[in-house]
């Protein structure tokens, strides 16, 4: 190789020998010029190129920050009386907190000052439990004293006086301002469901009995006033003391919580008729709150022993449901937990134990967000306002602390990412990626162990199909073929390599998939018969007649094999229908299912493995070739000369020296497998599935990122975890190429020695 | 080599006894090598089947094949009529038929089934069928059989009853053919007019409205009320009303045109008795295949060859041509080609020319040689998330403030595929052409330094003259890499239909914020996202066959100039 450096000593001696002039400073300037252009432009090239890289990292980064929580100032609490229920509203500036004696105080989360006090209208009474009815319009329900229950809601008007967000708060009473009786005690634990001009009313009276209330709301079209009535209701008593009620969104599930005890009561609701007792589940401690889950299915319980547990139906292999104690949490320190507190709209929550401590956690990865001493003494209350951009502590001693929340992406975790999470509605812990779907309360299912495995098993039986086929050819064209068709056929396979892999995706999806489909034995014979049959054509050949051998020139064994080959291959292909209809009743894919038990998906690993590996044979080939011929010809020539058959040759000196090279050659194959994209979304089903069968389909992370990527939510979790998907494989591809790149560098280098 | 190898094991006599026998031929290793033979041919055939296959799928479909009339009777079944196309057919084995619900009785272990098109989508639902040949009866090739290529619905297979004008009828029997014949012309011309209307003069009114629209909202922005810059909104004002009515008299035009293409219809029959007016504006091309001679169908073979690259697609790009993919794969690897020469040049004159030659050059060099086998979707997401949403997206807010919330560089466009698809090839491009500045000799670049030339001199006189065929091989790896490219395509701005090229007679005339199409998506989206698959696979295979043309034409040619220039060097380095 040439070096291609040029003597510098040109341009300083350049004065000294040649009278300057505006000529020469103006070449001088030029070539300064020349110099400055091709160091920026040059540097400025590879940089970009790097960019990637680090653009790639700076998308991904965001998704392993810890979170963010940056305290407010500490204030004691506005109003009266004791805290019963405390919100703060979307943007995160008000808050606002019921008291036990019906005042509302609306109070800025920044200074604690009071904007707005109100007393509900409940005369002398007082309020007993208050039940979040729905939290995303704003709505709540207080149970009053005397056993009646009033609804009202929290509402905000965000106006912009002088370009300055002004937020004003207000109750208002979309039922009425009149309480609705419910029940003739004090409703402890009041639930309120309601949708449309239905309600479901549950609370526990004082001897610890569960009553349920249906109302239906009729309003009068003249004077537009509206008049509940009851529909339904029944009173159950449950062998466990009623403290905490949960009842399922759906109304399907009810838990009765003992506190005390530590036991859950998990009941199956239907329609008018008395609950179904399920079972009785001990927690193992104290129960101190419990509060369902975003998205109504889960519930998560904070216990005394400053554990948290969480819980859902599941069902059992013989479909009978019960309640599984899904995952544990420990947030550090043992005190006892006080306070629990969820997000609206992910699946956070947040426990504050009696030492004041607060710590956040994401339920779906086990992840602990943060943990904070946020007060001096016991927490009392935990909200966030629905954005989660905000989360508010009370302690007991009516001291208020906010804390700013940047939690962005708290569903991620190793074990999020890489383990079997049992995600709700399942009835085990699964490996699962499900990054959306229709509805809101969907729990993501962010598992990218599906999708790697489905890389690596596309990349697997890919390489299995084309290893051989590009290295024995390899062998072949660079040890044996003849000079002359070596030329026809290195560039014609080496051509191959740039056939765009839409042509080869859409041939294996549209063409070869449904033929493998009808020709399955076929493709089998064919893998078992081709390998038998041309060493028998080698021996068959060897015991021709001198004059017919000698017709074919040294070298041409491969030209010589194309008819053989094309022969076998119809020979098999033609014989494999009748053995079909004859070994498997004329349908390999039902025999399969039916006696082997193996699913044949159209588009399988199968189809992909060949696609693939053709598309990867033209890389591995021409290195590996490239390896082989340049191995010094003293060599093998050596070899011979002292009687070694050509093949003892190959194995014993060539391949030897050549093996780093055919090495290389396939870590670059294998770059090349696992990244591809268009094979893979074309010849596949595209499901993300853990299933290593031939017969099966799989989703690969680059396919994957072609699929959802346009869809995805800029800056959402879902988003940059594509994007982790796809510094995983710039990373992996990378690796590997340079280190057959390395180990290419090291064997020319050797081959230059010899 | 095969027969005359000997293997030596006693070294007094060396000529072998005993060749033939197998256990001599495993021992010399003999089957070994024929494996790696079969290895190569199986790569070799595979090769050559790929390429022919795209093209004996692709290229039959536009050949005007028979229409087969016949009757099929199922067991117990009426007989039905049907007039067809014969696309395929296959030997299936009884259980699979039987599986599919077909009521065989008989104990033969296969049976041979035809997949035909019978067309009248709106009809029968469906345009292909599957046959089994053994029920199909009484075969004929009726000479007065029809086949009209519609706009919509597909083909229409039956026999022409009756011409009308205006509502009645001016000829039927032979006549009513050669009177389609004529009128056909016509309402191809009509045709013509009131595409390019609505697609060039009204297009290009719209894109005027669009933007007054935008220089209002401009002018609103800066701060300016009808008040205080009354010039300004009544040049505004005036280009409207000039736009709407240069509008109102195109619109009048087009109802007469479209009045004059009503006029004609013709009422057809198909072949189970059903009646039908098609109005001829709705017809593209009609044949009878069966009345056709051999030069008469390759006049039409070639016709409808011409119009498969010429035309734009129809019925969601199943039918018709693929022109706007075809335009748009074009432009986008010459933008790109703009794009990637100079700055690939750069790198490699860096890398090569001045660049201390140490480690980390090397290491430079190794590290953007791998970034050629990074994957390229990892190459669509850099150029979503760097240029669209981040560059686009600033550019939008400071100068196509206007535009927004809708975004105008914000968005996947030709400017910002062509621009990712530069960055995947630029290692391509800097490979080859370092590849060539290592090959010029040390002696030329000496012997120009020694003669007074400064080193800017040497480099663009002597070096990249002689480097310039290893920088066009770069180029032409770059551009065949960049038109089979999809995957990064699919992120950074192609879609399946583009309603305006990105090219066109509006001022600035080239858009680079406009998505395009792209061969490769076509094949990708026809082929898999398309409704009627079937239909569809035929000009699939068609698309592929152009883009694997393309694609080894440039790769061949590549090679070509590479081995002329290896030979032209050769003399030099002696």
């Amino acid at each position: 190789m040439s070096e291609p450096t040029t003597p510098s000593a040109s341009e300083t001696s350049r004065h000294n020998i040649v009278a300057g002039g505006m000529g020469f400073q103006i070449r001088a300037f030029k070539d300064s010029a020349a110099r400055w252009v091709v160091w920026i432009g040059g540097l400025g090239v590879i940089a970009a190129l790097m960019l990637i890289f680090f653009y790639l990292v700076s998308e991904v980064a965001p998704l392993f920050e810890p979170a963010e929580f940056k305290p407010r100032p500490e204030y004691a609490i506005p109003g009266n009386g004791e805290t019963l229920y405390t919100t703060v509203e979307e943007q995160g500036e008000i808050a606002m907190r019921v008291s036990d004696t019906g005042q509302v105080s609306f109070f800025n989360l920044t200074s604690g000052e009071v904007l707005v006090q109100q007393k509900l209208p409940i005369g002398e009474l007082s309020i007993v439990s208050v039940a979040e009815v729905s939290a995303e319009r704003g709505v709540l329900a207080a149970a009053l004293s005397d056993g009646s229950v009033l609804r009202f809601a929290h509402e905000y008007e965000v106006s912009y006086p002088g370009d300055k967000r002004l937020i004003t708060p207000s109750l208002s009473f979309p039922q009425g301002e009149a309480p609705l009786a419910f029940m003739t005690g004090p409703a402890s634990s009041l639930v309120v469901r309601d949708e449309g001009d239905k309600a479901i009313f549950l609370g526990v009276d004082p001897a610890k009995a569960v009553h349920l209330k249906a109302f239906e709301t009729t309003t009068n079209m003249i004077t537009g006033e509206s008049t509940s009535e009851v529909s339904g209701e029944l009173s159950f008593t449950p062998p466990v003391s009623a403290d905490i009620l949960l009842v399922e969104p759906l109304l399907s599930w009810l838990y009765v919580i003992d506190q005390k005890k530590g036991k859950i009561a998990f009941y199956r609701l239907s329609g008018g008729s008395q609950p179904e007792l399920v079972e009785i589940k001990d927690v193992g401690s104290e129960v101190s709150a419990a509060h369902y889950l975003a998205g109504g299915i889960s519930i998560v319980v904070a216990q005394a022993d400053g554990k948290v547990s969480q819980w859902f139906p599941a069902r059992k292999e013989d479909g009978e449901s019960y309640l599984a104690r899904v995952r544990e949490f420990d947030p550090p320190g043992d005190a006892k937990l006080t306070a629990l507190g969820v997000e609206l709209r992910r699946r956070s929550f947040a426990v504050g134990d009696e030492t004041g401590r607060v710590s956040v956690f994401y339920a779906t990865s086990k992840r602990l967000i943060n943990s904070e001493q946020a007060l001096p003494g016991a927490v009392s209350q935990l909200a966030f306002n629905p954005r989660a951009q905000v989360l508010i502590a009370e302690s007991a001693d009516g001291k208020v602390h906010a804390y700013d929340v940047h939690n962005e992406h708290p569903e991620v975790s190793f074990g999020a990412l890489w383990s079997k999470v049992w995600y709700e509605s399942y009835d085990s812990a699964k490996w699962l990626w499900q990054s959306s779907s229709a509805s809101a309360d969907f729990e993501p299912k962010f598992s990218l162990t599906p999708l790697a495995f489905g890389t690596l098993k596309g990349a697997f039986y890919a390489m299995i199909f084309a290893v051989p086929l590009a290295v024995m050819g390899a062998i072949f064209v660079a040890n044996f073929m003849s000079a002359e068709l070596r030329q026809v056929v290195k560039p014609t396979v080496e051509l191959l390599a740039a056939l765009p892999s839409v042509i080869l995706g859409f041939l294996a999806g549209l063409w070869l998939a449904p033929f493998i489909e009808s020709n399955l034995p076929g493709v089998f014979l064919l893998l078992i018969l081709l390998p038998i049959s041309i060493p028998l054509f080698g021996y068959l050949w060897l015991n021709m007649p001198a004059r017919v051998r000698y017709l074919m020139p040294a070298g041409w064994e491969g030209a010589l094999l194309v008819p053989v080959i094309a022969s076998v291959a119809w020979f098999c292909f033609a014989i494999a229908k009748p053995i079909e209809a004859v070994a498997f009743g004329g349908n390999m894919q039902s025999w399969m299912d039916h006696t082997l038990g193996i699913h044949y998906d159209q588009r399988n690993a199968l189809v992909v493995g060949i696609a693939m590996g053709i598309a990867v044979i033209p890389t591995i080939f021409s290195i590996a070739e490239d390896a082989i011929f340049s191995v010094p010809k003293q060599l093998s020539l050596g070899s011979l000369a002292l009687g070694a058959s050509p093949w003892q040759t190959l194995t014993g000196v060539v391949l030897p020296t050549a093996s780093p090279g055919i090495f290389s050659a396939i870590m670059i194959g294998l770059g090349r497998a696992v990244g591809e994209t268009m094979i893979v979304l074309m010849a596949t089903g595209n499901t993300p599935v853990t299933d290593a069968s031939l017969f099966s389909g799989m989703r690969t992370l680059s396919a994957n990122v072609a699929v959802e990527m346009p869809e995805s939510e800029v800056g959402s979790t879902h988003f940059r975890l594509l994007f982790l998907a796809g510094l995983v494989l710039f990373i992996f591809t990378f690796f590997f190429n340079t280190l057959a790149e390395v180990v290419r560098a090291r064997l020319r280098k050797k081959y230059a020695s010899i | 080599m095969a027969a005359t190898e000997a293997s030596s094991s006693k070294p007094l006599d060396l000529t072998a006894k005993d060749t033939q026998s197998v256990s001599s031929y495993v021992k010399s290793g003999q089957p070994y090598v024929w494996l790696t033979a079969a290895a190569i041919s199986v790569s070799f055939i595979i090769t050559v089947a790929l390429l022919c296959l795209t093209a004996a799928r692709g290229m039959p479909h536009f050949w005007p094949a028979d229409l087969l009339k016949a009757e099929y009777q199922e067991p117990g079944a009426e007989p039905v009529p049907m007039l067809a196309e014969l696309v395929s057919e296959e030997e299936v084995s009884t259980a699979r038929l039987k599986s599919a619900g077909l009521k065989l009785e008989d104990d033969k272990p296969f049976h041979t089934r035809d997949l035909v098109k019978v067309g009248n989508r709106d009809l029968y639902g469906a345009d292909f069928r599957y046959l089994l040949d053994e029920w199909i009866l009484s075969r004929s090739y009726p000479e007065d059989a029809v086949v009209l290529e519609r706009m919509e619905w597909g083909n229409f297979h039956g026999f022409l009853e009756a011409m009308k004008e205006n509502g009645s009828v001016i000829a039927s029997g032979e006549q009513a053919w050669t009177a389609y014949a004529e009128r056909q012309q016509r309402a191809d011309r009509l045709h013509d007019e009131l595409r390019e209307i609505e697609k060039g003069e009204i297009g290009s009114i719209n894109y005027g409205l669009e933007r007054v629209r935008l220089d209002t909202r401009r002018l609103e922005l800066a701060g300016k009320t009808r008040e205080n810059a009354a010039a300004e909104y009544q040049e505004l004002d005036a280009r409207k009303a000039a736009l709407d009515a240069s509008y109102e008299k195109l619109r009048t035009r087009l109802v007469e045109i479209k009045t004059e293409l009503a006029r004609d219809s013709l009422v057809l029959k198909s072949v189970d008795g059903q009646e039908l007016e098609i109005p001829l504006a709705k017809i593209a091309r009609g044949y009878r295949p069966n009345a056709m001679g051999l030069f008469a169908k390759l006049g039409l073979y070639f016709e409808k060859l011409w119009e498969f690259v010429s035309a734009e697609p129809r019925e969601a790009n199943t039918e018709g041509g693929i022109f706007p993919a075809i335009f748009g794969t074009v432009m986008m690897v010459l933008l790109m080609s703009v794009f990637v020469t100079p700055f690939g040049i750069l790198a490699a004159l860096y890398l090569r020319e001045y660049a201390k030659q140490g480690t980390v050059t090397q290491i430079i060099r190794i590290a953007v040689n791998n970034l050629a086998g990074v994957p390229s979707i990892v190459y669509g997401m850099f150029g979503l998330g760097f240029f669209v949403y981040f560059v686009g997206g600033s550019l939008d807010q400071l100068f196509y403030a206007e535009s927004l919330p809708s975004p105008t560089f914000g968005t996947p466009g030709i400017l910002w595929a062509s621009l990712t698809l530069a960055i995947l090839t630029l290692p391509v491009v800097i490979v080859a052409t370092e590849e060539g500045l290592a090959r010029i000799p040390r002696s030329l670049r000496e012997a120009s330094l020694a003669l007074g030339a400064t080193k800017a001199e040497t480099l663009w006189k002597v070096v990249l003259p002689m480097a310039s065929p290893a920088m066009m091989t770069g180029l032409i790896l770059a551009i065949a890499r960049a038109a089979g490219e999809v995957a990064p395509l699919m992120l950074v701005g192609v879609v399946k239909l583009a309603p305006s090229l990105p090219l066109d007679g509006n001022f600035p005339f080239v858009h680079l914020e406009r998505k395009f199409m792209h061969l490769g998506f076509h094949i990708y989206d026809v082929g898999f996202q398309s409704p009627n698959v079937e239909a569809a696979r035929p000009l699939v295979y068609a698309t592929s066959f152009l883009l694997v043309l393309v694609i080894v034409l440039l790769n061949v040619s590549a090679i070509r100039i590479r081995n002329r220039l290896r030979e032209k060097y050769k003399a030099l380095d002696g």
